[in-house]
């Protein structure tokens, strides 16, 4: 018996070391997360590095460290409607309507858009090149067996891609020619790069990843195509943990006239274009939808 | 091919630059991933000697349970671990998610298994003779215990380099607890998914190029330590 104290005494002292170790750890960083704001937001806003620019300066601005986590975003709107984020960051204006209309969030603002684009191979088997229709082009995609790759993962871009088919009365689910990556834009463009397949993509994530891709721009410019970014700031009656005065502070930051005219320009230097068109304090109907 | 050359060349501009933001994160890389290996060592290490050295019932059910959790995948131990500190969550007050510390539980969790495991089976296949020759020779059931551990240095060797090789590559679990953020819990598997998916592929191949040497110094400095004596 006396051994088996020994070795329980053992485990004990080592078990405290390691939560020792592991303390000192966390009294380390304590320093820098105490205002901590957790963005969740779309992965176009990371992959084009719009966030790379804007936080940084908003960091130094406030004081307050902002935690990005680039997920769809339906997570990002899951994410929101638990708690477990402060600020939201996102593209699904449908969703985004249900969001607040369940009382998960305080206040919804536009901050910006671009577009969608329906991208495939330059040899474009299904002939849908320089259509102004995006759900005429889906009907001849599907008409034309060609393959088309979805997101699969509820975000913004897939919710679209969904409106679309819908919009066409397409029957896709479960089609052939209808597949799905459950990844994020960047990794979706890429797969649909590799297996010359059809997609919808927003054009920020495009336009940055082109020169590795070619893919071609296939449709554009109808209005169903819009893609508008707003910011939901999560309601802190329903969830008082969140950090609401951080999330404020952000969503504030997004719409201010600085942060608005970095996002006019930004992407201009390295892709000839802007990737975003700010719009902070117009009306969601003036962008014509 | 004109890419991985590419990636080659960058992954050395990048270290020999001395990059701040690589560096950066390779050294936190280092730092998560050692911190979690230590905390598995201490643990796998304890209970996986004791569980070699004792008869209890239910045993065989134990050790089953340990060698399946050598294999716990990643993604899963990252899903639970962000359930449980979720703010909203069972563990909610600590306020640890995406932080260091929440990718040091994760991968802790993760290594400790394979340490235990390995540990148990290095324990198990000494001789029992021996143990009953140490302690014929008068010594303490403690001073056994560290003789035997002695005598499995080899072994035990291996499963820190298991252990720290589990979780120094491992992306799931970091990227689900720490989220990715930069300068803060960006280590270099997560940094690598983020390029790849920003389609920066030369820089993403240039990371996993510094992540493979820097797991290779480790396990070199690891096997001098384990080779040290003459093969026997």
């Amino acid at each position: 018996m006396k051994f088996k104290k020994n070795m329980f005494l053992t485990g004990i002292a080592l078990a405290t070391a390691a939560l020792l170790v592991a303390g000192g750890f966390t009294a380390a960083e304590a320093a820098k997360p105490q205002k901590a704001v957790i963005l969740a937001t779309t992965t176009s806003t990371q992959d084009t590095g719009l966030l790379d620019v804007l936080i940084p300066i908003f960091e130094k601005k406030t004081g307050y460290f902002v935690k990005t986590i680039a997920v769809g975003s339906g997570q990002a709107m899951a994410m929101g409607a638990k708690g477990e984020a402060d600020i939201l960051l996102v593209h699904s204006p449908a969703a985004e309507k249900k969001f607040m209309a369940d009382g998960n969030g305080v206040e919804r603002r536009l901050v910006m858009h671009n577009d969608f684009i329906i991208v495939g191979p330059p040899a474009d088997p299904a002939g849908i090149r320089g259509m102004k229709k995006a759900t005429e082009a889906f009907k001849k995609i599907a008409g034309s067996g060609s393959i088309f790759m979805s997101r699969g993962d509820r975000s913004g871009t897939h919710v679209k891609e969904i409106d679309i088919w819908k919009a066409g009365g397409v029957k896709y689910e479960g089609e052939k020619w209808y597949q799905q990556t459950g990844l994020g834009m960047g990794q979706t463009l890429a797969v649909s790069a590799e297996k010359k397949t059809y997609t919808l993509a927003d054009r920020g994530t495009y336009l940055a990843l082109k020169k590795n891709l070619g893919l071609d721009i296939l449709v554009e410019g109808d209005g169903i195509l819009l893609n508008i970014y707003h910011v939901i700031e999560v309601n802190p009656k329903k969830w008082p943990k969140a950090n609401f005065p951080g999330g404020k502070a952000f969503a504030d930051f997004m719409v201010s006239k600085e942060t608005q005219d970095i996002i006019k320009t930004f992407g201009v230097d390295k892709y000839g274009s802007p990737l975003f068109f700010p719009d902070a304090g117009k009306k969601e109907e003036a962008l014509g939808l | 091919m004109d890419i991985i050359l590419e990636g080659i060349r960058q992954a050395f501009i990048l270290l020999f630059t001395f990059d701040r933001e690589v560096l950066g994160v390779t050294w936190f890389s280092l730092k998560v991933s050692g911190t979690a290996t230590l905390i598995s060592l201490f643990l796998g290490m304890s209970v996986g000697t004791v569980v070699a050295l004792t008869q209890f019932p239910g045993r065989r059910i134990v050790v089953s349970l340990i060698n399946t959790g050598m294999g716990l995948p990643p993604v899963v131990v990252g899903l639970f671990v962000t359930i449980f500190l979720w703010r909203n969550g069972p563990f909610g007050f600590l306020e640890i998610l995406y932080t260091p510390s929440a990718m040091i539980i994760a991968q802790a969790v993760i290594a400790t298994p394979i340490v235990m495991g390995i540990s148990l089976a290095a324990i198990q296949q000494l001789p029992r003779k021996l143990r009953l020759q140490i302690l014929a020779l008068g010594a303490t059931r403690l001073q056994m215990v560290l003789v035997l551990i002695r005598e499995a240095k080899l072994a035990l060797l291996a499963a820190v380099m298991a252990g720290f090789g589990g979780v120094i590559s491992e992306v799931g679990a970091s990227i689900m607890v720490g989220g990715n953020i930069m300068g803060y819990t960006r280590v270099l598997t997560t940094a690598t998914v983020m390029e790849t998916s920003r389609g920066n592929f030369d820089i993403a191949i240039a990371l996993s190029i510094i992540l493979l040497l820097f797991a290779y110094l480790i396990n070199l400095v690891l096997t001098y330590v384990q080779q040290r004596e003459r093969p026997r």
